[in-house]
């Protein structure tokens, strides 16, 4: 038995020696999401994130109005927030999860840096894309006394947390989740990215209004709520534009490799306008094919498009000429994109998806939040605040119409009381492998 | 006489355990000592402790190899939550509810059991277990194209989309394919559901230990010898599979109304993998078994969070390894001798056992 | 009409002749071992990373990264045989079947950590010209799939029936024990199938990745599935079964998406098993078993 525990250890030991060959992404794997991690890469960040103090304070200047406190920080505000995420870091979305994660882990680490005073504690916990551990992780959190959540990721976890957290009364701001079922009647969760209704629509809208296709083909992953809640909407939206869809056809997670027959079908309805509302990885696999297939064709995506280009591998002439709406572009040149991103590079090994960028503007918006009401009130310790008061002051805050949040998602971001966020997207085309605006 | 006794006292053992169970968490729960991750998880504890109660059913005690148990739990969760939301507004008391959902839960199942289980009894082996699976598959793939609305005409149903549901304004969409059914009112209850537990341990227990149970059981070790012996093959390998059914519909009621949402996908292969995991662990046919190794194997998990990213890692070789030191003669024998060891004493009759 | 029909027909085959390499590894384990290895799909997962790393960060060329990913993967094997599976030779096929699902879980989460969860894009290892005939248009990749598939299922047949290994191997499957007794080494026959198996998933992992670049922890896992699925449907156990159930599959799967519904298309690919398993209970070319009694 000896013999065969030394052999399960030796084995264990060449797995892991198989690192070697992950190269560069390899030694990075670690995810820190605790204290220790943010002191080391404070020491080395600090005057990173002074630069970007000042890059905030212009931006500010520029607004001219109370969203300066989104970025260079109240000196008012006090103690250290336990924050907890929520997000799949394990399983087949936990590339969503992982982002977020890494995402607020970096604005945690450059907020810790600003001042002494006030602290993030981050605990990001795993959910696996499953409803039940998501709540398990919810819980989780709980017992480790957190203040308030970002999360969760992805939609599904996302409606069944809120429910919880709405009777728990604990303020969540989802980085990712889209469905409109995630904020309906529950006044405690608020989203940071478009939601679905938004997207589908504001991308029919577009096409129509740029006159880019006479007719529409939609190719969508009916296993999937995102895609789903995307396709319906654009498709009321096109309906009501008069705009000609002439082949809707889907696919699943579990057929998600060969998509032959769905191009087949667009192409043979004549359509010039390819709407995609889906991931990238399985878009990769579409243009691909269609461009085997001699297929050319105007690909039209929405914020999931977005890391296309960053795909290890990826033949980036293939997504040439596509368009997309998205929050975030990994290639745009303001002085705080450029440092996240470089500093997301840094620490992972990888361009940071638009997942990245909004957990790492999730955390600086509830930070905005909290210093915004410490300036209206002459100053707010967080120390010991009940998840339950915590959570009735971001509500506050966030639905307050004057707040706004410059982020690298969006510029003076706003909330309804709804929970959903007021931002403009950004249309983007691929043209000779980076985005270029339209 | 001795013999049906012992078993007896195995079945008051059995109802003693849920019944304990339930008084030490229900008095940590109301004395405010549960931390909340444990509490959140005790009616999921109750759900699986009757899937492997009822997969056991089959695997065990028929003997046939089911991959596509969460199919069923998947129909029961569907149906379930349509019942409920039908009797929102004309039932007052949740209990009521609760109960009535469960019971349309576990009937639908039953009838998709019988469904599947006329072609599909007909099979053996890995032949059988490949289509169940596909079974599981197909339920999964038609429920993510299906959408459910009410209004004031009563059910509408498409597979289409949400917009072919034609409802009036007044419509709510309970069942919306791939985002599953949204907005559950949530009422199930620990106590409803340790019930519910009693309930299936009395119904399993009684039918194994009847008539039909020892012709079930007859059939499993050899089907030969009990056809000769005159017993109807298919009528009792149809009782086990569809009373399994309706159980594992009763748990996915269950289950779906103590979470705000539900989708199709969370009843895959992996779910259905799952519960075989607990039953096989918890040694096939035993049903104390299979209720200790539900419950542990769903809390384990949790524990491991400390692990963070390595958790699922870890689940992995805790499996793994537990399987190996449960099933191989030679670890078998040493932890046979490490227990003699520790107690001073041979188990002997754990020995003439083997 | 037809040429649409016709490229629907070569896309089925070419998704077909990726399953029924898959299932040729799972029908050759079952065959001897009697066991339903679950990660042989995770295996399949591993051999693709292995050459995306040596072609992407050591920069070789495809065949030597090829033949480095068949030695890791049939190391893999051999390992995974000798820690998991050997010490449960006696127990009962479920508990072999749960170790299996055990060390599917152990790898996709190894290569979680390792590889990380972003999604590669596997670069294409077949850079031929496609075939052109007429308006009909056949990728290098396709072709280049079917004819490894065809090459193996030879080779695979003629090693089982002609060598001394391949008999020892059939002596293993038809009895253990008779076969331990006519000086047949079964534990090193047992572990040789899942040498060859595993090297199998990692031709299976590489031509998997080319036909579909993207590559991910889970990548393995729904192609695993069907593979199995492919297996069954040909009769377990059977190489030309493998591949005729692998090629079927595919076909059936694409006519189903283009013919009936994309929604439903998984629900059509199994309702179709189900149809043949209960005409031909054990498969398109299984042995029919005949019970002792």
């Amino acid at each position: 038995m000896k013999k065969k525990l030394l052999a399960m250890l030796l084995a264990t030991a060449m797995v892991c020696s198989l690192t070697a060959c992950g190269g560069d992404s390899a030694g990075n794997t670690n995810v820190g999401t605790t204290d220790d991690g943010a002191a080391d890469d404070g020491a080395t960040d600090n005057n990173v994130a002074a630069d970007d103090g000042a890059a905030g304070n212009d931006t500010a200047a520029d607004n001219g109005d109370s969203a300066g406190s989104a970025t260079t920080g109240s000196s008012l505000l006090t103690g250290t927030l336990k924050l907890g995420v929520i997000g799949p870091l394990t399983g087949g979305a936990a590339l969503y999860g992982n982002a977020v994660d890494n995402g607020a882990s970096i604005a945690v680490d450059e907020i810790n840096a600003l001042s002494g005073d006030f602290t993030i504690e981050l605990n990001a916990q795993d959910d696996e894309h499953d409803a039940e551990k998501s709540v398990n992780a919810y819980n989780n959190l709980k017992d480790w006394n957190a203040q308030a959540i970002i999360g969760c990721v992805t939609t599904t976890p996302c409606v069944a947390v809120a429910s919880e957290a709405y009777a728990d009364r604990m303020f969540m701001l989802t980085p990712s989740a889209s469905a409109t079922s995630v904020t309906e009647g529950n006044d405690n969760v608020f989203q940071l990215c478009f939601s679905d209704p938004n997207q589908g629509s504001a991308s029919a809208q577009y096409i129509s209004d740029n006159g880019l296709a006479q007719k529409v083909a939609i190719i969508y992953n009916n296993s999937d709520a995102y895609s789903t809640g995307i396709y319906q909407t654009f498709q009321n939206a096109a309906d009501s534009l008069g705009m000609d869809v002439v082949s809707v056809t889907t696919f699943t997670d579990d057929t998600a490799n060969d998509f032959s027959v769905q191009l087949t079908e667009a192409q043979n309805a004549g359509a010039d306008l390819v709407f995609l509302p889906i991931y990238y990885t399985p878009a990769s696999l579409i243009m691909q094919q269609a461009a085997s297939m001699s297929y050319d064709v105007t690909f039209f995506g929405v914020d999931g498009m977005d890391g296309i280009l960053s795909l290890e591998g990826f033949d980036t002439s293939l997504a040439e000429g596509v368009m997309l709406l998205t929050p975030f572009s990994a290639d745009a040149t303001d002085d705080m994109t450029v440092s996240f991103v470089n500093k997301y590079q840094s620490g992972n090994g990888e361009v940071p998806s638009q997942f990245a960028a909004d957990g790492y503007d999730c955390a600086y918006a509830i930070y905005a939040a909290l210093s915004y009401y410490a300036d209206k009130n002459g100053g707010y310790n967080v120390d010991g605040v009940s998840y339950q008061d915590l959570c009735e002051i971001l509500i506050s805050v966030f639905s307050d119409p004057s707040f706004s949040v410059d982020g690298i998602t969006g510029e003076s971001m706003t909330w309804t009381a709804a929970g959903e966020v007021n931002k403009a997207p950004k249309a983007v085309v691929i043209e000779n492998g980076v985005y270029v605006g339209l | 006489m001795k013999k049906l006794s012992k078993s007896a006292r195995g079945s008051f053992i059995n109802y003693g355990i849920v019944l304990v169970f339930f008084l030490i968490f229900q008095i940590m729960l109301s004395m405010g000592k549960l931390s909340s991750s444990f509490s959140g998880q005790l009616i999921p504890i109750c759900t699986y402790v009757i899937m492997a109660l009822s997969l056991n059913l089959v695997v065990g005690i028929s003997g046939e190899l089911s991959l596509g148990h969460a199919g069923f739990m998947s129909v029961g969760a569907f149906s379930g939550v349509i019942a409920a939301a039908c009797m929102q507004n004309s039932v007052e008391a949740s209990w009521i509810r609760l109960i009535l959902a469960i019971v349309i839960g576990a009937a639908f199942a039953a009838v998709a059991g019988a469904v599947i289980g006329v072609p599909v009894l007909r099979l053996r082996g890995d032949y059988l277990a490949i289509v169940t699976l596909a079974f599981g598959e197909i339920i999964k793939n038609v429920l993510n194209c299906l959408y459910i609305g009410v209004d004031s005409h009563g059910l509408h149903i498409s597979m289409k989309d949400a917009n072919a549901l034609g409802m009036e304004a007044d419509g709510i969409t309970i069942i919306n394919g791939p985002m599953g059914a949204l907005g559950i009112k949530k009422i199930s209850t620990f106590a409803s559901a340790v019930i519910l537990i009693l309930i299936v341990l009395f119904i399993i227990q009684n039918l194994v230990n009847s008539r039909s149970g020892r012709a079930i059981k007859s059939i499993r070790d050899n089907r030969i010898a009990a056809e000769a012996c005159g017993i109807n093959v298919m009528k009792y390998k149809m009782m086990a599979f569809v009373v399994s059914a309706a159980m594992a519909g009763a748990a996915g009621a269950l289950y779906a109304l103590n979470y705000s949402t539900v989708v199709p996908k969370k009843f895959d292969f992996n779910t259905s993998i799952l519960i075989l995991v607990f039953v096989v662990l918890g040694g096939i046919g035993n049903l104390r078994g299979s209720m200790i190794a539900a419950a542990v194997l769903t809390v384990l998990p949790e524990m491991l969070r400390q692990f963070q990213d390595y958790r699922m890692l870890v689940y992995a070789i805790v499996l793994i390894l537990v399987m190996i030191l449960t099933n191989n003669r030679k670890a078998k024998d040493m932890l046979g001798r490490m227990k003699a060891g520790i107690f001073g004493k041979i188990d002997h009759r754990r020995q003439t056992n083997e | 009409m037809v040429i649409n029909m016709l490229n629907y027909l070569i896309n089925g085959i070419s998704l077909g002749s990726v399953y029924a390499i898959i299932a040729l590894g799972y029908t050759m384990v079952y065959g001897i071992a009697k066991m339903l290895n679950f990660a042989h799909g995770d295996v399949i997962m591993v051999g693709g990373y292995i050459s995306f790393c040596a072609t992407s960060y050591l920069g070789w060329p495809v065949i030597p990264s090829v033949l480095l990913s068949i030695f890791v993967c049939t190391i893999l094997g051999i390992m995974i045989e000798r820690l998991a599976y050997k010490p449960l030779r006696m127990a009962t096929s479920l508990a072999v079947l749960i170790t299996a699902i055990g060390v599917s879980y152990f790898l996709q989460n190894a290569a979680l950590l390792i590889w990380t969860s972003n999604p590669k894009a596997f670069p294409n290892m077949v850079t031929l010209p496609p075939l052109v005939i007429g308006e009909l248009q056949i990728s290098s990749v396709a072709m280049v799939t079917i004819i490894a598939c065809i090459v193996i299922m030879v080779v695979l047949t003629l090693f089982t029936n002609k060598t001394k290994l391949g008999k020892a191997m059939r002596a293993v499957s038809e009895d253990k024990d008779a076969a331990q007794l006519m000086g047949i080494n079964v534990d090193a026959t047992i572990s040789l199938t899942f040498a060859i198996g595993s090297g199998l998933a990692a031709i299976a992992g590489v031509l998997l990745c080319s036909a579909y670049p993207t590559l991910m922890p889970t990548t393995g896992a729904m192609p695993g599935i069907k593979a199995f699925t492919a297996a069954v449907f040909g009769g377990i156990g059977s190489i030309p079964g493998a591949m005729l159930g692998g090629i079927l599959l595919g076909i059936i799967e694409i006519f189903g998406k283009a013919y009936i519904s994309t929604q439903l298309s998984d629900a059509i690919v199994f309702s179709v098993l189900i149809l043949i398993l209960l005409v031909k209970p054990t498969g398109l070319l299984g042995k029919k078993i005949n019970e002792k009694v």
